[in-house]
C-alpha cells in the first residue's frame, strides 16, 4: 500500500511542478516526473508477490510470474514520452529564439 | 475487410510523401489528395453499405481477449464520414493557402499522420490503442499549430502541448487502473466484467476519465488551451481541430466509453449536463468580446461543444440524436467559417474585424458562404443548425428539465448576436475595401462552396425517410448502451 502512495506522491509532484514553475524546462521536467509516476503506476499493478519474471524456458519450473502485459505498455507508453518530451524541446528552443526568455509570465502576447 | 484501411492509407501516405517529395510540393499534393478522396469514397461506402450491424476485425488474427480488435458500427461510419468530408475539404483548401506560407512537403506528411491518428481513434476497440493512436493525432496537432512558425504559434502550441499530455498521462492512469480492475483492454471485455465489480471502480475510473477527455474536448474547465491552439493554427488546420479533432478525440470516446462501456451511469449523465450548460454561456459570453475573428470562432467551439454535451447528458434517445446531429453539423459550419478567416486573413493580411470592411466586392464567395455558415451556426432555419439545437431544447424539455432547456435557448441568442457582430464589421461593414494583398484560387473557392451546400443539405438528415438511414441507426447504437459487448463479441468478423 505503502508503495501505490509513494507512487500518487510522485504524480503529485509532476502536477504540482507543471502548475506552478514558471521556467519553461522545470515545466517539461515536471512532464517526464509525471509520466515516470504513470509508469511506475503501471509496473505496480502488474507486480506479484514471490513471482519470477514472465519468461519460460526449458527445464525451468513453471512458479508465479508477474504480469507481461503492463510491461510491454509501459514500453511503448515510454517511447511515446520521448516524442512528447523532444516536441516540448524543440519548442521551448524555438520559442527562446522568438522571445529570449524561458519564463513562462514573458511569454504571453496571447491573451483574451 | 476493409476496416483496417483507414489506417492503413493515411499512415502509408504520410510516409511515402516524405520518401518520394522532393524539395517542391507537387508529388505530396497529389498523393494527399489521392489518400483523402479514397478515405471519402471508403467510408461514404461502408456508411451506406452497413446499416445496423457491427462489424470486428481482430489485428494479426489474434482473437478478442488477446489481440487489439477493430470495431465499426453505425456511430463508428457516421464518425469516420465526417472526418473525411472535412479532412478532404480542409486538403483542398490548404493546397493554396499552405504554398502561400512555404513549399513544403512537411505539411502533408503530418496532415496525413492527424488523419490516421484520429481514423485509428474512432475504429479501434482496445483502450490502450486508443491511447497510441490519440497521441499520434496529438503528435501530429502540436506540430502543425506551429506550422506558422511565428511567436504566437509556438507559444500557443507549446500551451497545447503541456495540456495536451497533462490529459495523456491522466487517461493512462485511468487505463492502467481498469487494467488492474478487469485483467483486459479489450472495451467490449471490460463493459462486461464492470457489473460484477465494485461500483466504486466505475465512478473514480470514470472521473479520471472524465477530466482526461474532457480536457481533450475542451468543455468548460478544461477549455483554456483551446482559443490559443485554435486561433494560432493555420487556417485548414484550425478547421481540423475545431471541426473534427475535439469530437474524434473527446466527444466520440466519451460516448463509448461512458455510454458503451460504463452503460451511462447517472452521476455522469449529471456532469454532462452541467459541463455542458456552463461550457454552453461561458463560452459564448467570452466569444462575444472577442475582434480577433478566429479566436471568436474558437471561443464558439466551446459553447457549440457544450450543446453536444448537453444532448448527450440528457440521455433520451431525442437527446442523443440531438447531439449526434449537432456533432456533425458543427463539423461542417465551423470548418467553413474557419475557411472563411483564413480567406480574409490570406486576402486582407488581417483578422482584425475592425479592420475589415465591406467585402462583398472584393471576396464575394467568402462572404456569401461566412453568412450561410453564421446563419447555420446561429440557428436559422432552413440551415442546419436550426434542426439540431431545435431538437436538443425540445428533448430537454421532454426530459423535464426547462433550466437547461432555456440556457440552451439564451446560448443561442447570443450566439447570434456575436455572429450578427461578424457579419456587421466584418463582411458588410461601411468601408469599402478595393485591394487585396493575394487573390483567392478556385480551390479555396471550392472547398468554401462545398461546406456551405453541405449546410443546407444535411438539414435534410432529419427529413422521416432519410432520417430513418442516416442518423437513427447511430443513435440506436449509443441509446443501446452495452449491447455494444454481444454486437463485439458475437459479431461478424471482418477477417
Amino acid at each position: 500500500m505503502i508503495v501505490y502512495l509513494l507512487c500518487f506522491i510522485l504524480l503529485l509532484v509532476g502536477l504540482y511542478g507543471v502548475l506552478t514553475k514558471r521556467d519553461l524546462i522545470k515545466i517539461i521536467l515536471s512532464i517526464g516526473i509525471l509520466g515516470y509516476a504513470v509508469n511506475l503506476l503501471l509496473i505496480l499493478f502488474a507486480y506479484r508477490n514471490n513471482s519470477i519474471y514472465p519468461i519460460l524456458s526449458k527445464g525451468k519450473e513453471i512458479s508465479p510470474m508477474v504480469d507481461p502485459l503492463p510491461q510491454a505498455l509501459v514500453l511503448t507508453s515510454i517511447v511515446i514520452e520521448l516524442g512528447t518530451t523532444a516536441m516540448l524541446v524543440a519548442l521551448a528552443v524555438k520559442l527562446f529564439e522568438k522571445y529570449n526568455t524561458f519564463d513562462i509570465t514573458e511569454i504571453r502576447r496571447l491573451k483574451g | 475487410m476493409i476496416l483496417p484501411y483507414f489506417i492503413i492509407i493515411p499512415l502509408l501516405a504520410a510516409f511515402i510523401i516524405s520518401l518520394i517529395a522532393g524539395k517542391k510540393d507537387n508529388w505530396a499534393v497529389i498523393l494527399s489528395v489521392i489518400a483523402s478522396s479514397a478515405l471519402l469514397v471508403l467510408s461514404l461506402f461502408s456508411f451506406i453499405s452497413m446499416k445496423e450491424e457491427t462489424i470486428t476485425y481482430s489485428m494479426s488474427a489474434w482473437s478478442i481477449p488477446y489481440g487489439i480488435v477493430l470495431v465499426q458500427d453505425a456511430l463508428t461510419s457516421f464518425i469516420l464520414v465526417m472526418v473525411s468530408i472535412i479532412s478532404f475539404t480542409s486538403l483542398i483548401f490548404s493546397i493554396q493557402y499552405i504554398r502561400h506560407l512555404s513549399m513544403d512537403w512537411k505539411y502533408y506528411s503530418l496532415f496525413m499522420l492527424l488523419v490516421t491518428g484520429m481514423n485509428g481513434v474512432i475504429i479501434t476497440g482496445d483502450f490502450f490503442n486508443l491511447y497510441v493512436f490519440m497521441e499520434i493525432a496529438l503528435f501530429s496537432a502540436f506540430a502543425l499549430v506551429a506550422y506558422g512558425s511565428r511567436a504566437e504559434e509556438f507559444e500557443a502550441a507549446f500551451k497545447y502541448a503541456v495540456m495536451g499530455s497533462v490529459s495523456s498521462f491522466l487517461i493512462l492512469v485511468g487505463i492502467a487502473v481498469v487494467y488492474s480492475a478487469t485483467s483486459t483492454l479489450t472495451m467490449a471485455k471490460v463493459a462486461q466484467i464492470l457489473p460484477t465489480l465494485n461500483n466504486e471502480i466505475v465512478l473514480w475510473v470514470g472521473a479520471i476519465f472524465m477530466a482526461g477527455f474532457g480536457l481533450k474536448a475542451a468543455s468548460m474547465p478544461f477549455h483554456a488551451w483551446l482559443p490559443d491552439a485554435h486561433s494560432s493554427a493555420p487556417a485548414p488546420i484550425s478547421s481540423m481541430l475545431s471541426g473534427v479533432l475535439i469530437k474524434a478525440l473527446g466527444i466520440y470516446v466519451m460516448i463509448r466509453i461512458f455510454y458503451n462501456v460504463f452503460n451511462a451511469p447517472e452521476v455522469f449523465m449529471k456532469i454532462f449536463l452541467v459541463l455542458g450548460t456552463i461550457s454552453i454561456l461561458i463560452g459564448v459570453f467570452l466569444a462575444i468580446g472577442q475582434w480577433d475573428m478566429k479566436r471568436l470562432l474558437a471561443y464558439h467551439s466551446i459553447s457549440q461543444i457544450g450543446y453536444i454535451l448537453l444532448g448527450m447528458g440528457i440521455a433520451t434517445p431525442l437527446g442523443i440524436l440531438g447531439a449526434v446531429f449537432h456533432l456533425f453539423n458543427h463539423a461542417i459550419f465551423k470548418s467553413l467559417l474557419f475557411y472563411n478567416a483564413g480567406s480574409v486573413e490570406m486576402a486582407l493580411g488581417t483578422r482584425d474585424l475592425r479592420k475589415m470592411g465591406n467585402l462583398m466586392k472584393l471576396l464575394p464567395t467568402t462572404s456569401q458562404t461566412s453568412l450561410i455558415a453564421s446563419l447555420s451556426i446561429s440557428g436559422i432555419p432552413p440551415f442546419n443548425g436550426f434542426f439540431s439545437k431545435l431538437i436538443i431544447i425540445i428533448a430537454a424539455l421532454q426530459a423535464g428539465l426547462p433550466w437547461y432547456a432555456l440556457f440552451a435557448v439564451i446560448g443561442s441568442l447570443l450566439t447570434l448576436a456575436s455572429f450578427m457582430k461578424v457579419q456587421r464589421y466584418g463582411f458588410k461593414g461601411e468601408t469599402v475595401i478595393e485591394t487585396a494583398e493575394n487573390k483567392i484560387g478556385w480551390r479555396m473557392n471550392f472547398a468554401m462552396i462545398t461546406l456551405a451546400v453541405l449546410c443546407v443539405v444535411t438539414s435534410l438528415m432529419v427529413v422521416p425517410g432519410i432520417q430513418e438511414v442516416t442518423l437513427d441507426p447511430v443513435v440506436k447504437v449509443i441509446a443501446n448502451k452495452t449491447e455494444y459487448i454481444q454486437l463485439v463479441l458475437g459479431g461478424l468478423n471482418g477477417n
